[in-house]
């Protein structure tokens, strides 16, 4: 009789899984549910971050920066959302078409992890237009790949960090060991050597997944930064999201340069007590892009295909806003005369 | 003839129950204190349960869990605890990914062979740990999640573009896997479709049941668990159980992520879910390794992940699910020793009135048997 009542159980599992597999209802797209309610008309840009998230003072903020301005000038209704951890690109898809489906437009993914989704959540509503950050291989009409050459302003960085050196060691801090952070190291390598081929670059990356946390702990980014400051190295350029601020933490207690990333870090608030020891911060403008896209759909001739920020265009660059780094008229030459020679294509900066 | 021993189940049931009314009143308890409503976020939730596609990922995504707590739950019935499910798991849907990617044999062999390098895969990974433990004595927690890290850095080595790495864009993939390796899913429509492999979850739990009910390693397994020197005393040798028990652990483990992988994905990128063997664990506590239990187990879990993200629309935080998760954790252990002893406490008030009754124990079916359990 055991064996009947627990055959019992096992059946009623099997069969409530086979009942749960039976879909029914209608889907949530269908289904008018448009969040709070409001009409259509009046919702803009909405962004989806990736792990990390906001508040990185880095990437993801520079993004909902773009976000902001956007909501200030056109007067609408904006969203950003965050990921779970975990998730499947089939939740990022949905993500991305829960927000065309209520109507804002465009739909940003941060972060090249939102390729496939954006792929297919734009495929679903052709007449919203996407932007993808980080990524250019999706090819859709109404997609724009929002990507950067950030081995240009790595190259600046390098120049910068070569010529401040006194002890001809510099670090690189990676913040996970993926192709676009190896671009940023790629750059500043080839920065440095060119300018000071007796300088060492010491490199080191947090972790090997975003999960582990690789972009978004400060306690590993400093304790890899202190690695490096005891082996000499004098200036540290952190590409690792919100562990920079580790970084530039353990750079200003043992009096060293450290170099920002993405947003300029000198001129943030949650950075501000260690500003004088940010040399200056490899910019990328992820905000100018997300501004530009929104704009270019409010004038009704949304940006599609891919959109390439470089040294050219501005929006990546080197920040300016640590006098001692502007004032530097020596340095300032040399960065001006490198840049002009990666505009002109004199040098080739490698992305790997 | 009882077909159903009503006082089990109530046993079974209660300690869940208890636990998810626990879990809710405590999330309410925290809307209120942050002033939100507390009962509106649970609406919402329950209503995305009713749309056709969430249901389609509930599926998907509880079949990835279940598999993983699955490989925990063999595990826990002897005591082991396999921590290492999670680099043990991706482990395998990468070495699957590989092969996939560079066999490309006909379908009826092509997904077995994936299967069983998963397999394979998940139980050397797991098979170091019970070598250790067995020879040198090393806790299978410690060595399991050095093993995780040292998973992810092979991952990150496979990764590399001379070695099995192919970059896409700026994502790292192993390259799509040959199409004959891609397991058809189950069409529902509009709503999308239900991984193939959602089959095998089912086909492993009652696998799961069989051999743990059914076969004399079974019952050696849950010997060895309940008391290890008595099942030594009983003739099980201890060392070959724990190293059996992890292999067959790491090998379930190591198909944890095989759904995703042939029914959707067909790569293993940077994208892949990662952690799932760490929620194994829970759900596998919450189901009380047994396979009907960690099949609801792993429902709820999902329906929490995926019925969560719309609270982001109406002014609620999502994180309110992984509050939900991490409470019901929680109030499982506290609920199922409640119930145990007040199942004790049951048990024995009506041995007492049989006897004051004047029955003599065993004269009949009704006596009790020890049904609360552990």
């Amino acid at each position: 009789m055991r064996r009947i009542s627990k055959l019992t159980r096992v059946a009623v599992g099997v069969a409530s899984l086979a009942l749960a597999a039976t879909a029914c209802g209608g889907t949530s797209s269908e289904s008018g549910n448009g969040g709070d309610g409001e009409s259509k008309g009046t919702k803009g840009l909405a962004i989806a971050y990736d792990i990390g998230g906001k508040g990185d003072q880095s990437f993801n903020d520079a993004a909902y920066a773009g976000l902001q301005k956007a909501e200030k000038e056109f007067g609408y209704k904006t969203a950003d959302i965050e990921p779970t951890e975990g998730e499947t690109d089939a939740d990022k898809q949905q993500r991305l078409v829960s927000l065309a489906k209520q109507g804002y437009n465009p739909v940003i993914g941060v972060g090249y992890a939102y390729a496939t989704a954006v792929k297919e959540a734009a495929e679903q509503y052709p007449d919203t237009t996407f932007g993808i950050v980080d990524d250019s291989t999706v090819q859709l009409k109404n997609v724009a790949d929002l990507v950067f050459s950030e081995e240009q302003a790595s190259y600046l960085a390098g120049v910068a960090a070569a010529k401040s050196t006194k002890t001809n060691v510099v670090g690189f801090v990676g913040g996970v060991d993926i192709p676009l952070i190896h671009k940023f190291q790629a750059g500043f390598e080839q920065g440095v050597k060119d300018t000071n081929s007796k300088a060492k670059v010491l490199t080191q990356y947090l972790t090997q997944t975003a999960e582990e946390g690789g972009f978004s702990s400060p306690d590993k980014g400093k304790s890899a930064a202190e690695g490096q400051i005891e082996k000499k190295a004098d200036v540290v350029y952190a590409a690792a999201g919100l562990s920079g601020q580790g970084v530039i933490e353990a750079a200003a207690a043992n009096k060293v340069w450290a170099i920002g990333v993405d947003s300029d870090q000198y001129k943030q608030e949650a950075l501000a007590k260690y500003k004088d020891s940010i040399l200056t911060s490899a910019m990328k403008d992820v905000a100018k892009a997300v501004y530009n896209l929104a704009k270019s759909v409010e004038d009704g001739k949304p940006e599609t295909g891919i959109v390439r920020g470089d040294l050219k265009s501005g929006e990546v660059g080197l920040a300016v806003s640590n006098p001692t780094f502007k004032d530097d008229t020596k340095l300032q030459e040399a960065l001006e005369t490198a840049k002009e020679k990666i505009i002109s294509g004199e040098i080739k900066v490698k992305t790997s | 003839m009882k077909k159903f021993d009503k006082e089990r189940v109530l046993l079974a049931v209660a300690g869940p129950v208890l636990a998810l009314a626990v879990a809710f009143v405590l999330t309410a308890i925290v809307l209120l204190a942050s002033g939100k409503n507390p009962v509106e976020p649970f609406t919402i939730m329950f209503e995305q349960a009713s749309f056709s596609d969430i249901q389609v990922r509930i599926v998907n995504q509880a079949s990835l869990y279940y598999i993983a707590a699955l490989a925990v739950a063999i595990g826990f019935r002897m005591n082991l605890f396999n921590i290492g499910v999670d680099g043990q798991y991706l482990l395998g849907a990468m070495m699957a990914a590989i092969v996939g990617a560079h066999m490309d044999l006909p379908a009826f062999l092509q997904v077995p062979l994936l299967m069983l390098t998963a397999i394979c895969t998940g139980a050397f990974w797991a098979g170091i740990v019970g070598v250790l433990k067995v020879t040198r004595g090393v806790s299978e927690v410690v060595a399991s999640i050095m093993l995780n890290a040292i998973a992810t850095s092979i991952i990150g080595y496979l990764w590399l573009p001379n070695v099995f790495g192919v970059k896409v864009g700026n994502n790292n993939t192993t390259g799509e896997m040959a199409e004959s390796g891609w397991v058809p899913g189950i069409d529902m429509g509009a709503a999308g479709e239900i991984y193939g492999l959602v089959l095998l979850a089912v086909a492993l739990g009652v696998g799961y049941w069989v051999v743990i009910n059914r076969t004399r390693f079974g019952f050696d397994l849950r010997a060895s668990g309940a008391s290890e020197t008595a099942a030594a005393a009983s003739g099980v040798d201890p060392k070959r159980m724990i190293l059996t028990a992890m292999l067959i652990s790491g090998g379930v483990a190591g198909l944890a992520g095989l759904p995703i992988l042939l029914g959707d994905t067909h790569t293993y990128s940077l994208n892949f879910p990662t952690g799932i063997g760490f929620l194994g664990i829970g759900i596998a506590l919450l189901g009380r390794n047994s396979p009907v239990g960690i099949a609801f187990a792993s429902l709820l879990w999902a329906w929490l992940d995926k019925a969560s993200p719309e609270l982001d629309f109406h002014g609620y935080d999502k994180e309110i699910a992984v509050i939900m998760q991490g409470l019901i954790v929680l109030s499982v252990v506290v609920s199922y020793e409640t119930v145990r002893e007040w199942g004790l406490r049951r048990q024995q008030r009506r041995v007492g009135a049989e006897l004051a009754a004047g029955n003599v124990l065993g004269a009949d079916n009704n006596v009790k048997k020890e049904v609360a359990g552990r």
